[in-house]
């Protein structure tokens, strides 16, 4: 069952095309992002979504209703803005009554609402400021209200954090995670930083180009990057240009790999492998059953994590490892065993 | 080390003050001595005794203020479409509203006179009503230069674009998004617009005086060459009337929501939240 559906989207700005062949369904009360450098065209999908701009094909579908013709006043969304746009004129209170009184319901069920909205945003004892008055933090959580007072359809988000700073980009995110789920509310997030994206969504579309080059759960997305692009741009990547030298062994780095995984490739391709540089370790760890011969070039302490480059076949490879009490840095110039396990191996097309 | 104090500078700018200052006093004094031997506020007596004064005051009051109103009724509108629909064309908008600048009035009222005069389709000048309406419509657009720059600032200062696609999400029309969100954000800079356009229908003589109409500013010039001491009391009160409108433009400008327009009267007392 799918509530938001948009099927064979293409959007061009004169010879400029954005975004092209979108197929996306969402289900009633998911949470999806849309992950992508600036330019790869998620803003100008959520915009379409909105309402804000038309598609210049495909259509667009909500609960069951093509929408793609409707103007967005009429579409009842949610919609959230990088910059809050929230009214400068109007209390927070008023900000948020705003679309109910466009609706026209009585002023005493306004009141009801909200005083519920800034309960949930808890915020209510700032009921009677102006925008001018407030944080950034503090008018993202209004702007965040005033989108869900008049109990729209789909809720947009559009890199609603990127204004903020790092701890109340933090805490906002997780309480639009923590009210989405108690609205059970279908989501449209949109953002450049990964782990926002990895953290918060139910699914992540990736795009590239204008395309979705990925849609998948965040554990997919980093574990199983079926792109060039999604490995390369989610998470660190070490990468290795391999051969296939049987159905059932990759030859990387000097040393042919065992891997039954991928008994499809023919023997001979020119293919690239990836590590993380999490899934690496300079100890063997229970489990790990490979390891490539190496020597330190530097290593840096991190807090939580040290991080150690390490060369390995005449190429730099990145090692993270969590810190211990016991955990010593590892000195330039020593040499080392890279240890991980099959499993860790990605297998990347190799063009993309 | 205590810096030495600029005489040169001081000086140039008691100069520059005197320049403007001096003819005021001047006039000022003047306008004072209409009783022989004594300073007195008689010229001051007889302008507002004259019911004509009170009666072309009447008239320029209300022709200004349906300027202001027909301006901002044309001008907001075009400023937010532009910068919504056409920010390209922004450019030539604001050379197109700075042509009554380069115009000369006088060539305008030719114009009108000629264009809607007797052997018109559209006769306007031949009713009393009639004229006062090109009256009005000369007084906008003398006046439209100072708003729409008023205006369209007022515009870059809010993000235009955001607010409508807000208040759109939130299933507000057009209209509604102009009334509600748009208007009261740039009210200030309307208020400085108007108080301009005031000042400016107000004293204006050339269309008013040529379309034959029983303003202000023909009057003061009738005065000028009537009478001695009147024309310097009325010239005085212009003045103090044009800062007043300064010093209003300026309350409302800097003004922020939630604010009373007295500030010393029952401020609320709300300061920045800490994040």
């Amino acid at each position: 069952m799918s509530f938001l559906t948009l099927k064979n989207i293409t959007k061009s700005f004169g010879p400029n095309t954005v975004v092209r062949d979108f197929d996306l369904n969402v289900a009633p009360g998911e949470f999806v992002s849309f992950l992508g450098p600036s330019g790869c065209g998620k803003t100008t999908v959520l915009r379409m979504i909105a309402g804000f701009e038309t598609p210049s094909s495909g259509s667009i579908h909500v609960g069951g209703t093509d929408v793609t013709a409707l103007p967005a006043s009429r579409r009842k969304i949610g919609m959230v803005f990088q910059a809050y746009a929230l009214f400068p004129n109007m209390s927070v209170r008023d900000n948020v009554a705003f679309g109910l009184k466009i609706a026209g319901m009585p002023r005493a069920e306004i009141d009801t609402r909200v005083a519920e909205m800034l309960d949930l945003i808890s915020l209510g004892s700032l009921a009677d400021r102006y925008p001018y008055q407030m944080s950034g933090g503090q008018q993202q959580r209004v702007a965040l209200a005033r989108a869900l007072a008049p109990r729209p359809n789909l809720l947009l988000l559009d890199e609603p954090l990127s204004a903020l700073d790092a701890q109340i980009r933090t805490s906002l995110r997780d309480d639009i995670r923590r009210i989405q789920q108690e609205l059970g509310i279908t989501t449209v997030f949109v953002t450049h930083d990964q782990e926002e994206a990895l953290s918060i969504s139910d699914r992540v579309v990736v795009m590239h180009k204008g395309r979705a080059d990925q849609i998948g759960t965040p554990a997919q997305i980093y574990n199983r990057p079926t792109t060039r692009f999604v490995a390369d741009f989610v998470g660190k990547l070490n990468t290795f240009e391999a051969r296939v030298e049987s159905p059932q062994s990759i030859f990387f780095a000097g040393q042919n790999i065992h891997d039954p995984r991928h008994t499809d490739l023919t023997p001979g391709a020119p293919i690239t492998v990836a590590l993380r540089p999490e899934a690496l370790s300079l100890r063997p760890r229970p489990g790990d059953d490979l390891s490539l011969p190496g020597r330190v070039l530097h290593s840096t302490f991190l807090g939580s994590v040290i991080r150690a480059q390490i060369e390995v076949a005449g190429q730099q490879v990145s090692v993270d490892m969590f810190n211990r009490a016991d955990a010593t840095l590892p000195v330039a110039g020593d040499m080392a065993e890279v240890w991980f396990t099959r499993g860790d191996v990605l297998v990347l097309p190799s063009v993309m | 080390m205590s810096r030495r104090f600029p005489i040169l500078s001081a000086l140039i700018a008691l100069i520059g003050a005197a320049f403007f200052i001096v003819p005021l006093i001047a006039t000022f004094n003047f306008s004072l001595r209409m009783k022989r031997g004594e300073l007195s506020f008689e010229a001051y007596r007889s302008v507002f005794d004259s019911d004509v004064f009170l009666g072309v005051l009447g008239f320029s009051a209300t022709a200004s203020l349906m300027a202001i109103l027909m301006g901002v009724l044309i001008v907001v509108p075009t400023a937010y479409w532009v910068r919504l629909r056409v920010p390209r064309a922004r450019p030539v908008i604001e050379f197109l509203s700075l042509m009554p600048l380069i115009i000369p009035p006088v060539v305008l009222v030719f114009g009108y006179v000629r264009l809607y005069g007797s052997s018109s389709i559209l006769p306007l000048t031949m009713t009393e009503a009639g004229t006062n309406v090109l009256l009005v419509i000369g007084y906008v657009v003398l006046s439209v230069p100072y708003m729409y720059r008023a205006v369209d600032n007022g515009m870059a200062a809010i993000d235009i674009a955001t607010l409508t696609e807000a208040a759109e999400s939130l299933g507000a029309s057009r209209l509604r998004t102009i009334v509600f969100v748009i208007f009261p954000n740039i009210r200030s800079a309307i208020m400085s617009g108007a108080f301009l356009t005031f000042s400016i229908s107000l004293g204006e003589f050339v269309i008013t005086s040529l379309l034959n109409r029983p303003a202000f500013g023909p009057y003061l010039v009738q005065m000028g060459q009537d009478f001695a001491y009147q024309p310097a009391a009325l010239a005085i009160m212009a003045f103090a009337f044009t800062w007043i409108c300064m010093v209003l433009m300026e309350a409302f400008a800097t003004r922020k929501p939630g604010q009373r327009l007295l500030p010393w009267r029952a401020p609320r007392s709300v300061t920045k939240a800490k994040s």
